[in-house]
C-alpha cells in the first residue's frame, strides 16, 4: 500500500492568511520522499480536482533538505462566512490521507 | 559550530500573542541575557473575520491584562522598549483604543509612568475607494480586481503597518508603543533594524520568532530571544526546557505561510532559499544567507463586513435506523424544511438559507461518504439558519423547530423525538462577518497612512 497516510509520518493543513489553506506533509525518509513528493496524485491537477479549486492556482514545493513536500492552494470562499465548516483549515488535510499515491518514475525533479 | 554573532541586536520575544499567557520567569531570563528591546504581536486574522469586523477582541480582558502587566514591569525595571503590534486582535482603532486603555489602567495600579505611543493604521473606505480610482491599489491572488465598492462593504479597515512607525515612535521617545495592525514581523523587526542589524537577519528573525515559541522543540513553552547581527541571526528558547533545532527553526517558516521560500513585507521581499540553519549549542541556532529584496512600498488591506445572521439549532440523534440511512435522512430533512418555511413565511423570509450540518458524520468536510462506512454511532445534527436580519433566521428556525425535532425516516413509523439540549431550542449566533479585502495600497512614504499619538502619563487626564 502506499497511501499518504502511509508515506507520511505527520501531516497538517492551516489557514495561509483569509485565502488560502496550506498542507505540509512530513516525509518518513528520503527514500520515501524522493519516490513520492512529485507523484501525479500530489501535483496541481490532482490537488485542484480534490478540493474543487482551479489547478493553475495550486503551488507545490517540495523541500528535499525538511522531508517535506508543502502544498497551498486557494479558499473556494474567503475564511469564515455563512458557509465555513473549518475556520483555521485545520482538518483540510484528512481527506489526503487516503489518496493511493503512485511513485514518479523521474523523481523529484530540481 | 560556526562562531557566535558580534554586536547583535537582541529582542526578547515573550509569546506568540499577547493574552496566551506567559510567566515573569521566562521574562527574567530574557532580561538577563541582555535584551534591548521586548516585541510580540497581539493580533491576527487566524481566528476569522469577526475580530476586525467587530473591533473586539479575541483574548478576554483579563488575559491580556496579566500578560501586558509582566511586560510593562518588565519594561519599567530594565528601561528598554516595549514594542506590541497588531493590538487588540484585529489592530482596528477601537482595538487599539482597548488595549491602551488597559496599559493605562496597568500604569495607574502600578505607579508606571512610561511613554506610550499609539499607532493608529485604520483606514478610511473613501479614501481608499479614490486611491483604488488612482491606480494606488492591487490585488492580491487570488483575487484578480479591484472592486471600489468593496471598501463601502467592510465595517472596518486596516492597513498593516511595516517598522517603520515603530521606528519612529521610538525615535520620538516612546519606551511603549502600542500598534494597530502591523506585519507580525515588523514588530519584531523594527528594533534591529532601528540599530542597523541586516535587513534579511532581521526579518528572518522576526518570521521566525512571530509564535513564540513554536519554533522550539516545546511549542508552547514560553518565547524566544532573537540576537540579530549584520549577517544572521541566533534563535533561543527562553524557557529551560525548550531547545532549537536547525529543523525547528527552518521549517517554523512553513506555518500560516503559503510560500515556504519567500514573505512579502511592506518595503519588501524575505527571500530565505540561502538561508542556513547551524547548531551554536545545544539549544540555539544561528542562521545566515536570508536576504531582504527591496521593493515600492506597499501596504497590505484587510477589511470585514456583515452579511446575515445566524440562529442555530442543534439535535442529537442516536436512532439506528436513521442513522443507518443518515445521508437519505439530512437529504429529506433539507427538503422538507426549506419548503416549510417557504409555505408558511413565503416572501417574508426574503433570501435565507438553511444549512444541515451532521457532526459524527461528515459535518467538517461537507463531502460524500465511503458507502461502505459503518454507520456512526451518534450524530449531533446542527442547523443553520441564516437571514437578512437577526429574527428571521430566529423565525426561520421557530418555523422548523416542530419538524427538525419529529421528523422520521420513513413517514409510516410512529414520530420520534430527538435529542435537543437547550430550551430554547434556537441559539441566536448574531451576525456573519467575511474578509472582503486581500489587496495592498502603494504609499510614497511608510507613515502616510499611519496616525501617531503619545499618552504623557501623569499628567491631569489621566490621573
Amino acid at each position: 500500500m502506499s497511501e499518504v497516510r502511509e508515506i507520511c509520518r505527520y501531516v497538517r493543513s492551516k489557514n495561509a492568511g483569509p485565502f488560502w489553506i496550506t498542507i505540509d506533509l512530513y516525509f518518513h525518509d528520503r527514500e520515501g520522499f524522493d519516490r513520492y513528493a512529485n507523484a501525479p496524485q500530489l501535483r496541481p491537477a490532482a490537488i485542484g480536482a480534490l478540493y474543487g479549486v482551479d489547478p493553475a492556482m495550486v503551488k507545490h514545493f517540495p523541500l528535499p533538505d525538511l522531508l517535506i513536500l508543502k502544498i497551498s492552494y486557494p479558499r473556494l470562499r474567503p475564511q469564515g462566512g455563512a458557509m465555513e465548516r473549518d475556520m483555521h483549515g485545520g482538518q483540510q488535510y484528512i481527506r489526503l490521507l487516503d489518496v493511493e499515491l503512485e511513485a514518479n518514475p523521474e523523481g523529484v525533479t530540481p | 559550530m560556526p562562531p557566535r554573532l558580534a554586536s547583535t541586536t537582541n529582542i526578547l520575544v515573550p509569546t506568540g500573542a499577547l493574552g496566551l499567557g506567559m510567566t515573569e520567569q521566562d521574562v527574567a531570563t530574557g532580561l538577563a541575557a541582555g535584551a534591548h528591546a521586548i516585541a510580540c504581536d497581539a493580533g491576527s486574522t487566524d481566528s476569522g473575520p469577526a475580530y476586525l469586523a467587530t473591533g473586539r477582541p479575541k483574548y478576554s480582558r483579563a488575559a491580556v491584562k496579566a500578560d501586558l502587566l509582566i511586560l510593562m514591569k518588565a519594561q519599567a525595571r530594565a528601561k528598554i522598549p516595549l514594542l506590541i503590534g497588531s493590538c487588540g486582535t484585529s489592530g482596528g482603532d477601537m482595538a487599539l483604543d482597548w488595549m491602551r486603555d488597559i496599559a493605562l489602567e496597568i500604569a495607574r495600579e502600578n505607579g508606571l509612568k512610561p511613554r506610550i505611543a499609539l499607532l493608529y493604521s485604520e483606514q478610511d473606505a473613501a479614501l481608499l475607494a479614490a486611491r483604488a480610482a488612482a491606480g494606488r491599489i492591487e490585488p492580491l491572488a487570488p483575487m484578480r480586481t479591484v472592486d471600489a465598492a468593496l471598501f463601502g462593504e467592510c465595517d472596518h479597515i486596516v492597513a498593516l503597518m511595516g517598522p517603520e512607525p515603530y521606528i519612529a515612535a521610538l525615535e520620538a521617545g516612546a519606551d511603549i508603543v502600542l500598534g494597530g495592525r502591523t506585519t507580525d514581523t515588523a514588530v519584531l523587526a523594527a528594533v534591529p533594524l532601528m540599530r542597523g542589524a541586516g535587513a534579511g537577519a532581521a526579518w528572518h528573525a522576526g518570521k521566525t520568532a512571530e509564535c513564540g515559541g513554536l519554533c522550539t522543540t516545546h511549542a508552547r513553552e514560553g518565547g524566544v530571544m532573537i540576537r540579530v547581527g549584520k549577517d544572521g541571526f541566533e534563535v533561543e528558547p527562553l524557557s529551560a526546557v525548550a531547545r532549537c533545532t536547525p529543523r525547528t527553526v527552518s521549517s517554523h517558516m512553513l506555518y500560516e505561510n503559503s510560500d515556504p521560500f519567500l514573505l512579502h513585507e511592506p518595503g519588501g521581499v524575505l527571500d530565505v532559499t540561502a538561508a542556513r540553519y547551524e547548531p551554536i549549542d545545544d539549544r540555539t541556532v544561528q542562521v545566515t544567507g536570508s536576504r531582504f529584496v527591496p521593493k515600492p512600498y506597499t501596504m497590505k488591506l484587510e477589511g470585514a463586513g456583515g452579511s446575515g445572521w445566524q440562529t442555530l439549532m442543534l439535535v442529537g440523534i442516536q436512532d439506528p435506523g436513521v442513522l443507518a440511512e443518515i445521508d437519505r435522512f439530512v437529504g429529506q430533512m433539507h427538503e422538507v424544511l426549506m419548503e416549510r418555511v417557504r409555505n408558511s413565511m413565503g416572501a417574508e423570509a426574503g433570501v435565507f438559507d438553511i444549512s444541515l450540518r451532521p457532526y459524527g458524520w461528515n459535518a467538517v468536510s461537507g463531502t460524500p461518504v465511503d458507502p461502505a462506512a459503518p454507520p456512526p454511532r451518534e450524530v449531533g445534527l446542527l442547523f443553520v439558519a441564516t437571514a437578512a436580519t437577526q429574527e428571521l433566521a430566529t423565525q426561520i428556525a421557530k418555523t422548523c423547530n416542530p419538524w427538525f425535532f419529529h421528523l422520521p425516516l420513513n413517514p409510516q413509523t410512529p414520530m420520534p423525538s430527538y435529542a435537543f439540549p437547550f430550551s430554547p431550542a434556537e441559539v441566536e449566533r448574531g451576525q456573519v462577518f467575511e474578509f472582503k479585502l486581500n489587496h495592498v495600497v502603494h504609499v510614497d512614504h511608510p507613515n502616510e497612512l499611519v496616525r501617531t499619538e503619545f499618552v504623557e502619563l501623569g499628567e491631569p487626564a489621566y490621573v
